[in-house]
C-alpha cells in the first residue's frame, strides 16, 4: 500500500469515526425531535419505530395548553441577564486574581469552585425562605440572582484561566500610556481575551438555559422558564412521550440555533491559548 | 469596525436590552388564584374548560402551574411548610390531605347546600374529612383492577374468574406468555417508589397477611408474610413479566398493554378509561377485566386513591379559591366535561350522581365495577395483626415517603439482582426501624 493510500485510508476511517461520534452524540436529540411528530401509541411502541405516519398533534397541543412564548421570554430574559451580571462581577474578580495574585489566591479559587460541589437540594428550603422574605419568588430577579451566584464559580474560574494566557508584558505597556485600570481591562485585556470571554458567557447562557432545578422550585406562573414548559408535559398517568418531546424540542430548539450560529465562536474560545 | 468598538457596543447594547427587560416583581393580584395541577388527563380537560369559570366568575381570574407529580409534590411541600402562600389550590392525594390538615396547613372547605356534599361516595369522603371537616373536595378517586387479555384467555382455553387469587393470576400468566412474541404474562409495578411498587406492594403485603407495623409502629417487614408476598411478586415477574420491569411504572405498563405486549395487570382502575379507548389502545376491543386479586387474608384494607383539590391555609384568596374548587367538583362540572368531552371522560369515583346517569353507564362499561371497587374499598381496615397506621397502598405518616422508596429501591434490586427475598427483608427492616426510631415514633 502507498503512503498516498495509507493517507488516504487513515483519513476515511477518521472521517467515519468522527461522524459516527456526532451521530451518537446527537442521536437523543434526533430520537427527541422524532418522538415530537409521532402519535402517542407510535411513541411507546415496542420496538422502537424509526418509520412512522407523522402527525402535528403533539404539537398542537402544546400550543393549545400552554403559553409557549411565555415561557421562552422568561427563559431568554432570565438567563441573558444572568450572564451579563454573571460577567460584571466575574471579569474584574479573575483580573484581580490573574495579575494580582495573593497567596489566598489557589485556596480561594478551590474553595469558589468547591461550592460547585454541594447538591442544590441542600440548599433547597433556607434559599426559598431567603427568597419568600425578599419578595423574589416567582420573579425573574430572583431567577437570576440564584444564576449568578451558581454560575459564579465556573466563569471566574474560565475568565481566570483566558487572562493568565495575556502577557503581563502587554498590560504594563498599555499602563505606560496612561491607561487607568479600568482603561487597561477594557481596552487591553478584554479585546485580547475576547474569545475567551465569549466562550465563558456562551457557556453560562447555556448552563442557565437548561437549569430546572430552581426554575422549578422558585417559580410559579410569572417567572416560570422553559424548563417548567417541559415539565407540565410529564404525567404520571396517561401517555404523554410525544407531547413532553414536542415541548422538549420548542424548549430546545433556540439555544440550539445559537450554539449552531456561534460555534465558531465557542471552539476559538475552548481553544484559545492551547497552541502556542 | 475595530474590535475593541465592536465589543464595546455589543456590550452596551446587551445592556440596554437587559435593562429595557428588567423585571418584575410578581405580587400576586387580588381575585387571582394560582393553581398548582399534575397533568392527569382529567387535570387536563378541567383546565380547558375552566374558560367556563372565569366567565361565569368575570373577578377572579386564573393561572395554572402544572407539574409532574412527584416535582408538584416537593414544590408544593416546600411551599406550605414555609408557608410562602404561592399557591391558592393545590392538587394532592388522601396521603397528604389527612396529614397536612392535621399540621394545619390546609383551611377547612365549607361548600354550600347546592354542592350536595351527601351526594359524595361515602368512602370518598370520609377519607378527605379530619375531626368533622372536609379539608379537600374530591376531583376523581381509583382504587385497583385486574385487566386481562381476553383473546390470550380463550386462546389458552382459560376463564377469569369475578375474583382470582394472587396464585391463579400466577398460574394464568404462566400459560399466556409467549416471549418469542413478545407477549409477557403478567406486567406490574417495578419502578423504586413509594407510589409506584410499593403502592402495589403494600396492597399486596396486606392481602397476604402482613403490614409495615404493628400496633406499636415496630417494622414487621421480616415476617413469613412479607417474605410470602414478595417471593410471589418476584418469582411471578421474573418468569413472565417483560424485560427490564424494575423500570416499569404505571405509565410504561400502560405502554405495553396498550400495545399488545400484557397478558394480565394489575393496576390503578383510571386505566380502564385509557384502555378501552381506542385512540389510546391496539387492545381496546380485546381488554377485559376482573376484581384485584385476593390473598390469604381476606379482608384487606383495598386501595383507595382520591386525587382531590385543597386550599392551603397560607392563600390569601380563600373565598375564590373555593368558589373555584365547588365548580370543578360539582355535578354541574360533571355536565360539562360530558357535554365537552363525553361521558367516558367524566371524573370518575366521586359522586353517586354520575353512577346513577344511564349515559354514563352507557359509555364506560367498567363504571359500575368501579364505583363497587372504591365503595367497597376500606383504606382504613384492618391488617391481619392490630396496626398502627391507615392506608391500603400506603401507611399515612410523613417518613412514609422515605421509607417506602427507601424499601422500594431494595425490591427493585431484588429483580435485577441475585440477592434473595430473606437478606433483603431483613436488611430493609432494620433500616425502617433506624427511620422510626429517629422519628420518634418507635421507642
Amino acid at each position: 500500500m502507498t503512503p498516498a493510500r495509507k493517507a488516504a485510508l487513515s483519513r476515511a476511517a477518521l472521517t467515519i469515526i468522527g461522524w459516527g461520534v456526532a451521530l451518537w452524540v446527537f442521536f437523543p436529540i434526533l430520537w427527541m425531535a422524532m418522538t415530537g411528530f409521532k402519535s402517542e401509541i407510535d411513541a411507546v411502541s415496542t420496538p422502537p419505530k424509526f418509520f412512522f405516519h407523522p402527525t402535528l398533534a403533539s404539537y398542537h397541543e402544546v400550543f393549545e395548553r400552554a403559553n409557549y412564548w411565555h415561557f421562552a421570554i422568561n427563559s431568554i430574559v432570565i438567563s441573558v441577564l444572568g450572564t451579563i451580571v454573571a460577567l460584571l462581577f466575574s471579569v474584574p474578580c479573575a483580573y484581580a486574581m490573574a495579575f494580582s495574585p495573593t497567596k489566598r489566591t489557589r485556596g480561594t479559587l478551590l474553595w469558589m469552585l468547591s461550592t460547585k460541589m454541594l447538591p442544590p437540594v441542600g440548599v433547597l428550603v433556607p434559599i426559598y425562605i431567603l427568597a419568600r422574605n425578599a419578595g423574589l419568588l416567582d420573579t425573574r430577579t430572583g431567577l437570576v440572582i440564584v444564576y449568578v451566584l451558581m454560575n459564579l464559580p465556573i466563569t471566574v474560574w474560565m475568565l481566570f484561566t483566558f487572562f493568565k494566557e495575556v502577557p503581563r508584558e502587554i498590560l504594563e505597556a498599555g499602563r505606560m500610556d496612561g491607561a487607568t485600570r479600568l482603561g487597561e481591562v477594557w481596552h487591553v485585556l478584554l479585546p485580547l481575551s475576547l474569545p475567551g470571554v465569549a466562550s465563558t458567557a456562551l457557556l453560562s447562557l447555556i448552563l442557565s438555559w437548561n437549569e430546572s432545578f430552581w426554575s422549578l422550585n422558585l417559580t410559579s406562573s410569572n417567572a416560570a422558564p422553559l424548563p417548567s414548559f417541559i415539565a407540565s408535559f410529564s404525567s404520571p398517568e396517561g401517555l404523554f412521550f410525544g407531547k413532553l418531546s414536542a415541548a422538549s424540542t420548542l424548549a430546545v430548539a433556540p439555544i440550539l440555533v445559537f450554539g449552531w450560529l456561534s460555534q465558531k465562536q465557542l471552539v476559538r474560545g475552548l481553544t484559545f491559548g492551547a497552541v502556542k | 469596525m475595530p474590535r475593541t468598538s465592536r465589543f464595546k457596543s455589543s456590550l452596551r447594547c446587551a445592556l440596554l436590552a437587559c435593562a429595557g427587560l428588567l423585571p418584575l416583581s410578581a405580587a400576586h393580584a387580588a381575585g387571582t388564584l394560582t393553581i398548582a395541577t399534575v397533568n392527569n388527563g382529567d387535570m387536563v380537560i378541567m383546565q380547558k374548560l375552566s374558560s367556563e369559570f372565569e366567565k361565569q366568575h368575570p373577578d377572579i381570574h386564573l393561572k395554572w402551574v402544572v407539574l409532574e407529580e412527584n416535582v408538584l409534590r416537593q414544590r408544593v411541600t416546600t411551599d406550605i411548610a414555609t408557608k410562602a402562600g404561592q399557591f391558592d389550590v393545590l392538587t394532592i392525594g388522601n396521603y397528604e390531605v389527612p396529614l397536612w390538615a392535621k399540621q394545619k396547613w390546609l383551611a377547612p372547605v365549607k361548600p354550600d347546600a347546592a354542592y350536595d356534599v351527601d351526594d359524595l361516595l361515602p368512602t370518598v369522603r370520609k377519607d378527605l374529612t379530619v375531626d368533622g371537616a372536609l379539608y379537600a373536595l374530591p376531583f376523581y378517586a381509583e382504587s385497583d383492577m385486574t385487566y386481562y387479555r381476553k383473546d390470550l384467555f380463550t386462546k389458552a382455553g382459560i376463564t377469569m374468574p369475578a375474583h382470582p387469587t394472587y396464585a391463579q393470576l400466577a398460574e394464568y400468566a404462566d400459560k399466556i406468555t409467549d416471549k418469542t412474541n413478545q407477549v409477557y404474562g403478567i406486567c406490574l409495578r417495578g419502578k423504586p417508589g413509594w407510589g409506584e411498587n410499593m403502592a402495589f406492594l403494600t396492597a399486596t403485603v396486606h392481602a397476604f397477611g402482613g403490614q409495615w407495623f404493628d400496633a406499636s409502629w415496630k417494622p414487621t417487614l421480616d415476617t413469613p408474610e412479607w417474605k410470602a408476598a414478595l417471593t410471589w411478586y418476584v418469582d411471578v415477574m421474573k418468569k413472565d413479566g417483560p424485560p427490564g420491569a424494575a423500570s416499569n411504572g404505571f405509565n410504561e405498563n400502560l405502554a405495553l398493554f396498550a400495545s399488545g405486549h400484557c397478558g394480565i395487570w394489575v393496576d390503578s382502575t383510571v386505566a380502564g378509561g385509557l384502555l378501552f379507548d381506542p385512540k389510546q389502545s391496539q387492545v381496546a376491543d380485546k381488554v377485559g377485566f376482573t376484581a384485584a386479586p385476593s390473598g390469604t387474608f381476606a379482608n384487606a384494607p383495598s386501595w383507595l386513591w382520591i386525587w382531590s383539590l385543597a386550599i392551603p391555609a397560607s392563600s390569601k384568596n380563600v373565598d375564590d379559591a373555593t368558589t373555584f374548587i365547588t365548580w370543578a367538583t360539582s355535578k354541574a362540572y360533571v355536565d360539562l366535561v360530558a357535554k365537552s368531552n363525553g361521558w367516558v371522560a367524566a371524573p370518575a369515583g366521586t359522586r353517586n350522581s354520575t353512577y346513577a346517569n344511564p349515559d354514563y353507564q352507557k359509555a364506560a362499561p367498567f363504571a359500575g365495577f368501579v364505583r363497587d371497587a372504591i365503595e367497597h374499598s376500606n383504606p382504613d381496615g384492618q391488617t391481619k395483626a392490630p396496626r398502627a397506621y391507615t392506608g391500603a397502598q400506603f401507611a399515612d405518616i410523613p417518613q412514609f415517603q422515605a421509607i417506602g422508596t427507601q424499601v422500594g429501591q431494595s425490591v427493585a434490586a431484588l429483580l435485577t439482582t441475585s440477592q434473595t427475598v430473606d437478606s433483603m427483608l431483613s436488611s430493609s427492616d432494620r433500616a425502617v426501624t433506624r427511620v422510626m426510631r429517629q422519628s420518634g415514633l418507635l421507642h
